[in-house]
């Protein structure tokens, strides 16, 4: 479904992705790691388009992703969330919601006042247990509510690719608990993509992972066929994997 | 239901029916002129309170709409085939070729909404497109300003240059002067609006408008929504745009002069100013400042007539630092702490 090859982004001299090749089936949950600079949040940015890769080609459902707008790439399927939350704090958890379910409306027909609400927002308000707090405008959440109404709003716009960039960052243990099982729940039926660096969360919800280290893919696998990859173990500061991986720096 | 639209039901009548009852000619007079400008402050509160376009060349707008009018209103006062007066004293022997379709009432009046809206359709591809915006897109604007009143003096034989074009004597066959007409202008004036407030705030409450509000808070995430935040804006800023070509269009008749001086940077610049002084977050804010300024330049020039500027300028830095929410914003908060109050 997703297909990158030799793909490369430089930064003014620096290559942040160094030809990565990635393939991700339909329907799979995957996981992206890798230590700080390994070119994770990149990798997404070049899927988005917010990166223009300076060589490679990222293929989605058979299409070619390279040099499409943002806004053009999430109109064929793929959604995003961003490492720190962006909700708009003067709209309610609803018009959120809303506002993401809508984009495929035609602009004119945007003039017209919401009535009720559209079946799309009513799933992720119920999916991401939210709905007491519909009315409340986002700006008075906490940071675990803010993270889910982001993943509530990727969810409203019915992607065909989800990916997460760091969902459970900051969240206390409860609140990672809640997102890990909101996340096995969303890839029952749709493609996710997640990075992540807690090894423990991993542990608990990964089944796949690719490892990212200087802008290539180093190791794919079952979270233990990496953690116990030498490779995988270097990486991380030539600790052992298990504890070096669990820590972030 | 009823209760929402009370208050605008209870202004409408004072402004409909109190108003041209109660004030003498001159007065309703200078509310037909506060009320002009109160149109193009509501086409800045929609694109800079809503939509985050600081936009300080709204002159240029109100300008292509006043020019439109004055050239339709020279050239019925010339009759056909004559010149206007300026035209005249400027040696100009024949018509020049853009003025001839604005002999027709109906295309002028056209022309004074189309073509800043087509001007800022073309601005705001160019430029959010480019994703230019904040202090460049202001400053962006406020050149445009600039470079209309250049263009507008250098123009004698064809705009009226410094002087701009006065002398009106009727309009559809009626008498200018008369306080009859000025009263019907009045009225046309507060009803077109009283309709285009109606309209912009039907449009902030749609889904549009929480489009508008996400696009200022955060562009770029509305991206990753799906939309495109430079189509959202240009829409918006050429909306405002024909709002403020609309707002010229009406004014020339009822001052009786359209002049580079009146929609330079400086007027552009009040009328930020107005928005901000009266709430540049809620719609009426904007209207109210746009009044409530007009009629305070109004009184204060009487009694000091350089004081103004300053006096206009303190009360800009006031209101920013001390009530950023403007006038609306005190009222509302006041408003709160009432039924507050009463509920405990």
């Amino acid at each position: 479904m997703l297909e990158l090859r030799d793909v490369q982004v430089v930064f003014d001299g620096f290559r942040a992705l160094d030809g990565v090749d990635l393939t991700v089936p339909e329907g799979e949950l995957r996981f992206l790691i890798g230590p700080n600079g390994a070119g994770k949040t990149t990798l997404i940015d070049v899927i988005t388009g917010l990166t223009r890769p300076a060589a490679g080609t990222v293929r989605f459902g058979g299409n070619d992703l390279v040099g499409r707008k943002e806004h053009q790439i999430v109109r064929m399927g793929v959604g995003r969330t961003f490492q720190t939350s962006v909700v708009f704090e003067e709209l309610t958890v609803i018009e959120n919601l809303d506002l993401a379910a809508s984009f495929r409306m035609p602009l004119w027909s945007l003039a017209r006042r919401r009535r009720g609400v559209s079946e799309a927002v009513e799933e992720a308000l119920a999916r991401t247990g939210l709905e007491e707090l519909a009315e409340r405008s986002a700006g008075v959440l906490s940071h675990g509510q803010r993270q889910w109404l982001e993943i509530g709003m990727l969810l409203a716009q019915r992607p065909r690719l989800l990916l997460l960039d760091e969902p459970v960052a900051g969240m206390s243990s409860d609140e990672r608990e809640r997102t890990g099982e909101l996340l096995t729940q969303i890839a029952d039926d749709h493609t996710v993509i997640v990075v992540e660096h807690d090894m423990e969360f991993l542990r608990r919800h990964a089944s796949k992972v690719s490892v990212l280290h200087e802008g290539k893919v180093l190791v794919e696998g079952s979270v233990d066929q990496v953690s116990a990859d030498p490779r995988v173990q270097e990486v991380y500061l030539g600790r052992r994997a298990s504890d070096a991986v669990g820590n972030r720096p | 239901m009823i209760k929402r639209h009370l208050p605008f039901a209870a202004v409408a009548v004072v402004a409909l029916v109190a108003a041209p009852l109660l004030l003498e000619p001159f007065r309703l007079g200078l509310l037909a002129k506060y009320l002009c400008y109160a149109i193009v402050a509501l086409g800045i509160g929609l694109a800079w309170g809503k939509g985050g376009m600081l936009t300080l060349g709204q002159g240029v707008f109100f300008g292509l709409g006043g020019y439109s009018m004055a050239m339709y209103l020279k050239l019925t006062e010339a009759g056909g085939g004559g010149l206007p007066d300026f035209m005249v004293w400027s040696g100009v022997e024949r018509l020049p070729a853009l003025w001839t379709p604005f002999a027709n009432p109906v295309f002028a009046l056209g022309m004074a909404v189309l073509g800043p809206v087509l001007l800022a359709l073309l601005l705001g591809t160019l430029v959010f497109r480019q994703r230019v915006r904040g202090a460049y897109f202001a400053i962006l604007t406020q050149a445009l300003a600039a470079a209309m009143v250049i263009l507008l003096v250098g123009q004698q034989g064809l705009t009226g240059g410094t002087n701009g074009m006065t002398n009106f004597f009727e309009l559809f066959g009626q008498d200018l002067a008369d306080d009859s007409t000025q009263r019907g202008l009045y009225l046309v004036v507060a009803s077109v609006l009283g309709l285009l407030y109606l309209a912009t705030r039907q449009l902030v409450n749609s889904r549009y408008g929480r489009l508008l509000v996400a696009v200022r808070d955060g562009e770029d995430r509305v991206r990753f929504l799906g939309y495109d935040p430079a189509l959202v804006k240009t829409v918006t800023f050429a909306a405002s745009a024909g709002m403020a070509g609309l707002a010229g269009a009406l004014f020339v008749p009822v001052v009786g002069i359209i002049s580079p001086a009146l929609l330079g940077v400086v007027p552009s610049l009040e009328l930020v100013v107005a928005v901000a002084v009266g709430g540049r977050h809620a719609l009426a804010g904007a209207v109210l400042g746009a009044v409530v300024m007009g009629y305070a330049k109004t009184a204060f020039s009487e009694q000091f007539a350089d004081g103004w500027l300053y006096l206009q300028g303190a009360l800009f830095i006031l209101v920013m630092t001390l009530a950023p929410k403007g006038i609306a914003g005190i009222a509302h908060g006041m408003v709160g702490r009432l039924r507050r109050a009463r509920t405990t």
